[in-house]
Parts: structure tokens; C-alpha cells; sequence
């Protein structure tokens, strides 16, 4: 029951607050412009003095170049998003004084943090679902059609490789007592996943690796990166669980 | 069974005892006044009654529920803290169906609750508006509704008044009051006035520790002071001064004393409080007629509660300084 009531205001706080908004621009726009800016990027080059040598250097666009601005461009947003939108998710709520005025009503801590998680992930699910067709359809139109089964499970991969980055952060955010520290805290989070993906051996099970596969699987149909989404999945579930137990053992 | 109970109820931060051994009683349907000066441990009582922090030791029931049961603590009670704090996007029906939601209220429920709250509150002409643009009036108002959304069994105020003016203040009050029967209400204050304005039951705290517990008239019985205030008109003071004299004659006046010297108002002690409220005025009438005084005033003195608190808080402050020694 209070699941859904506390869903039902999360997802209602991101839509009054235009934070459903900002990320609907933000995802929707890059979706739908990178094959745009694959296809333009010689056009616009050609505008710049000496843009005709540089054209010369570069080879003419194709399908790959949108595919790869795609993903490059929802990854880069995508995990901006995900900590601008997450940081202050819990933390605010606690600076503010709304965290105690709700966890003192029927409604179990662990709800409180996993309600955040969910009406994020369905807000980015939402978001990806249309620039992930707006990407498709730009593409399909401008180089013609891409494997479909490898753009879904593209835009998939994406969007999971937020939702980790989402958990981190909502981790964060409810070890912090401010909106300020859980950003530190966040930014710090991330660097150390950056800085384990670029230890030898260790990146193919990070979360980047999940994209590595959408993208592997346009040339090779059998590319996989199962360790890579196992981990993925259990760090989402590893930080909501150790979100909820830090939050169960905070005094407000 | 109590609606509130608690034994030994002690919370320690670091070296700051902020609530030592509370044990404390408050019977349903009574407006509690939980009295105390700043940092007294008021806050903490509340926030360890409701769930917001764990006790360090002891134990406590609220509605019959221990508190380390949460979950069925929070179903049955309501909580405005001392500066409420809300979704500033929300609007007071938004908020108030929301809160009906998290209790499990059918919607029919939601929709005639919270029009019955709005209208509580005085706030159904705003129901739709933005709450991040309230006063802080309104905002103490609607703290106060989103209390009351699932008739809570015992409802707790911290500080409900504090930062509003008269007339906010009043208002609040008389919501408070309304309540008397309907909720346990433990409302803590630092503010006298109100306490005896709405409070029957008053418990008062002091560096962590319950300095007295009882029903407010009880409280000012036994702190009564047996002695009364007799004022006469302004060129009768030679006259009042031997009436005074008169008075000490009587064997049950210990002293009858003008404030300063031929002043117009005196206060008349007394060896024993009922035989001088039976005696007295006939006594004084009796007098002020043979001496020629014309009377202004005759009145019992009666402490007021700040009294009380004052002489108790200092009283415990003494004491504790003296097992310190």
C-alpha cells in the first residue's frame, strides 16, 4: 500500500518539479540528433576556414559514426543526468525536514529509498524508450536501417548503465546529511568505478563493459558481457540495500 | 492503559545526557503540557516517541504499542514537528491525500477527510494552491491537518506556537483544544501561557530529568500560597495601616503587611489557608468599616504556573548541584 502511494508522489514530484521535463529534453534531444550531427558534423566542418582540408582527413559519415555518437552522447548525459537528478534525493528530503515528516507515517524506510529508485528508473526508461526510437527512426532515415535487435538491446544497456549510476548516487545521497556532501560523496562514487574500469582485466565486469556490448552486437551478433551485467545488477541491489540499512539506522 | 508510558527513558549523545531515566504517564484523552527551558529534552522525548531516534536505555509504549515496534506505533499516532516542512510543489490537497494514501484510506475517505481538515484549518479557500508560498501561519495550520488525517490515537506537538504571533497562536490553540477528548495530545512547549491555557496534565522536564508530573489544578493547589491581597482607595492609608494591625491581632494571621511603607496595598499572610478563606473577609468588611478604609480589592493569591515552574526548575537545578558537590 505505501509503495504505491510513495511511487505515486515520487513520480508526481518529478513531473511538477519539470525534472521529468529536463530529462525528457536532455535524452530525447541527443537521441534524436545524433545521427543528426553524424550525418551534418562534414557539412559543418566545411563552413570553417580550411574546412575543406580537414574534410579531406575525414572519411565521408555512416551508419557506425551515428551509432557511436548515440551512444557516446546518452552515456555522457545519461550519467549526468543520473547524478544531478539523484544527488539530493534522499538528502534534501532529510536537510529539508519532508524525510521526517513522512517516515514518521506507515511508510517503511526501505520503501521510502527504493520508491526514489523506481520512479527514476521509469522515468529514464520512458525517457530512452523515445530517443531510443527518435535515434532509430533519424538514423534508419539518414544512413539507413540499423540492426533493430541491436539498437534495442543498446538502448537497453544505456539505460541500465544510468541505473547504476542512479544507485551510487541515491547511495550517496542517503549517507549525507546535505544535498552538498551527498554530491561529494556521489562525484567520488563515480571516479572510483572510472578509475576501476581502467585497471587491466577488471573493466569487462563493470558497467561500461554494458555498453561495450550493445555496441559489439551490430558486428558480432553473439557478443555478450554477461559478467559485466551481473555485477551491474548487483551493485544496483547492493547499494539499495545498503541505502535502506544506513537510512534504518539514521536518527532524524 | 496509558497512552503514553515510559520507563527509565534515557538518550545519551556523546558526554550530553539529553534525556536521563524519563519515566513518565499520560492518561488518554488529556492534553499534556510537556514544560521545559530550551535544551531541556523536550525534542528528544518526541523524537524518541516517535520513532525518529532509538533510546540509548529504558522503554516506552505509545497507544499501547512499544516504540521499537514502529510500524504499528506510526499507524496510530500523529506528529507536527516543530517547524513543519513540506513538498513545496505540492498543494494542501495534494499533501492531505498523499498522507491519506501512506494510512491506507479509501479515496471516499481521502476526499471527505481532507475537505474536513482543510476546513479545520482554514484552509479550504488555498486547498489548490502551491504550499511553497504559505505563511508560516498557514503552514503551522496545515502541519497541524496532516496530523489529524488518520485520527491519531495520540498526537504530538513540538512546540505547535512558538514562532507565531497572538493571533496565529490562537488559533492553533483553540485547534488543540478542540481535540480534548478525541487524542492524547503531548504538546511541548516552552511557553506558560499556553500550557495553562489548553493543558490539564503537565509534566516538567529540566536537563533531562521529569522535575514533577500532574494535573494542572492539582499543580497550583499544592503550590498555593496561603496568603491574600487587600488594596485600598488612594487617602486611607493611615486608616488601612490599622486595619492591618487589626489583623495581626487575629491568632490564624501569621503577618499582614502593606508592600512598602503607607502604601494602598498589603498581602496578608496566613497560619491556616481554610479557616482564613472561611474568616477573612468578614474579618476585613468587619474592620475597614471601624478604621473608615474604603476597599478596592480582596483577592486569594493565587501562584501562577510560571511561579511554579520557575521555584521547581531552580529547585531541581539546586539539588543537582548539590549531589555535583
Amino acid at each position: 500500500m505505501s509503495f504505491y502511494a510513495s511511487l505515486r508522489k515520487e513520480v508526481l514530484e518529478l513531473v511538477r518539479t519539470h525534472r521529468l521535463l529536463i530529462m525528457a529534453i536532455v535524452l530525447i534531444v541527443w537521441g534524436l540528433t545524433s545521427p543528426l550531427l553524424a550525418k551534418l558534423l562534414p557539412e559543418l566542418l566545411r563552413l570553417v576556414p580550411e574546412g575543406e582540408q580537414v574534410m579531406s582527413l575525414i572519411p565521408p559519415p555512416t551508419i557506425s559514426d551515428a551509432i557511436v555518437q548515440y551512444q557516446k552522447n546518452l552515456s555522457l548525459f545519461g550519467l549526468l543526468l543520473a547524478f544531478l537528478l539523484t544527488m539530493g534525493a534522499v538528502a534534501q528530503e532529510k536537510e529539508r525536514g519532508t524525510a521526517v515528516l513522512m517516515l514518521v507515517k506507515p511508510l517503511p524506510r526501505p520503501v521510502f529509498v527504493l520508491t526514489k529508485f523506481v520512479a527514476l528508473a521509469l522515468a529514464f526508461l520512458a525517457c530512452m524508450v523515445v530517443a531510443g526510437v527518435g535515434g532509430y527512426y533519424y538514423t534508419m532515415l539518414l544512413f539507413g536501417a540499423p540492426d533493430l535487435s541491436a539498437w534495442v538491446v543498446l538502448t537497453v544497456m544505456l539505460w541500465l548503465y544510468m541505473l547504476v549510476y542512479v544507485a551510487v548516487t541515491l547511495l550517496a545521497s542517503t549517507i549525507a546529511k546535505s544535498q552538498a556532501a551527498a554530491a561529494g560523496i556521489g562525484v567520488g562514487g563515480i571516479v572510483i568505478l572510472g578509475a576501476l574500469a581502467s585497471v587491466p582485466g577488471l573493466g569487462k565486469f563493470l558497467p561500461g563493459q554494458l555498453i561495450a556490448w550493445g555496441m559489439a552486437l551490430f558486428t558480432d551478433p553473439a557478443a555478450s558481457a554477461w559478467p559485466a551485467l551481473a555485477v551491474s545488477l548487483g551493485l544496483i541491489a547492493a547499494c539499495l540495500i545498503a541505502a535502506w540499512l544506513v537510512l534504518d539506522r539514521q536518527e532524524l | 492503559m496509558a497512552a503514553i508510558q515510559t520507563e527509565g527513558m534515557t538518550k545519551i549523545y556523546g558526554p550530553v545526557h539529553a534525556l536521563d531515566g524519563l519515566t513518565l504517564t499520560v492518561e488518554p484523552g488529556t492534553v499534556f503540557g510537556f514544560l521545559g527551558p530550551n535544551g531541556a529534552g523536550k525534542t528528544t522525548t518526541i523524537r524518541l516517541l516517535t520513532g525518529m531516534a532509538k533510546p540509548t536505555r529504558g522503554r516506552a509504549w505509545v497507544a499501547g504499542e512499544e516504540i521499537t515496534d514502529s510500524g504499528k506505533v506510526a499507524a496510530r499516532i500523529g506528529y507536527l514537528p516543530e517547524e513543519p516542512a513540506f513538498y513545496r510543489w505540492m498543494t494542501p490537497i495534494d499533501l492531505l491525500d498523499h498522507v491519506g494514501r501512506l494510512f491506507g484510506l479509501s479515496s471516499q475517505e481521502r476526499r471527505s477527510r481532507t475537505k474536513e481538515l482543510l476546513e479545520l484549518a482554514g484552509l479550504s479557500q488555498v486547498g489548490k494552491r502551491r504550499i511553497g508560498g504559505f505563511s508560516r501561519g498557514m503552514r503551522q495550520r496545515l502541519g497541524l491537518a496532516q496530523a489529524l488525517v488518520n485520527r491519531p490515537e495520540v498526537l504530538f506537538l513540538d512546540e505547535p506556537v512558538s514562532a507565531l504571533d497572538p493571533g496565529g497562536r490562537k488559533e492553533i490553540l483553540e485547534m488543540i483544544g478542540h481535540l480534548r477528548g478525541q487524542s492524547t495530545v503531548f504538546m511541548s512547549t516552552h511557553i506558560l501561557q499556553d500550557v495553562e491555557r489548553v493543558c490539564d496534565t503537565i509534566g516538567i522536564i529540566d536537563h533531562g530529568k521529569l522535575v514533577v508530573e500532574a494535573p494542572q489544578a492539582d499543580l497550583l493547589d499544592r503550590y498555593t500560597v496561603p496568603a491574600f491581597e487587600l488594596e485600598c482607595e488612594e487617602g486611607s492609608e493611615a486608616a488601612f495601616d490599622a486595619l492591618l494591625k487589626a489583623l495581626c491581632g487575629l491568632e490564624w494571621v501569621a503577618s499582614a503587611v502593606a508592600d512598602s511603607p503607607g502604601g494602598t496595598v498589603a498581602r496578608v499572610v496566613v497560619k491556616d489557608l481554610e479557616i482564613a478563606r472561611r474568616e477573612l473577609p468578614a474579618q476585613v468588611v468587619q474592620q475597614a468599616a471601624a478604621y473608615g478604609v474604603i476597599l478596592r480589592r480582596y483577592q486569594i493569591v493565587t501562584p501562577s504556573l510560571e511561579d511554579i515552574f520557575l521555584r521547581l526548575v531552580n529547585e531541581a537545578n539546586d539539588h543537582s548541584q548539590e549531589v555535583a558537590e
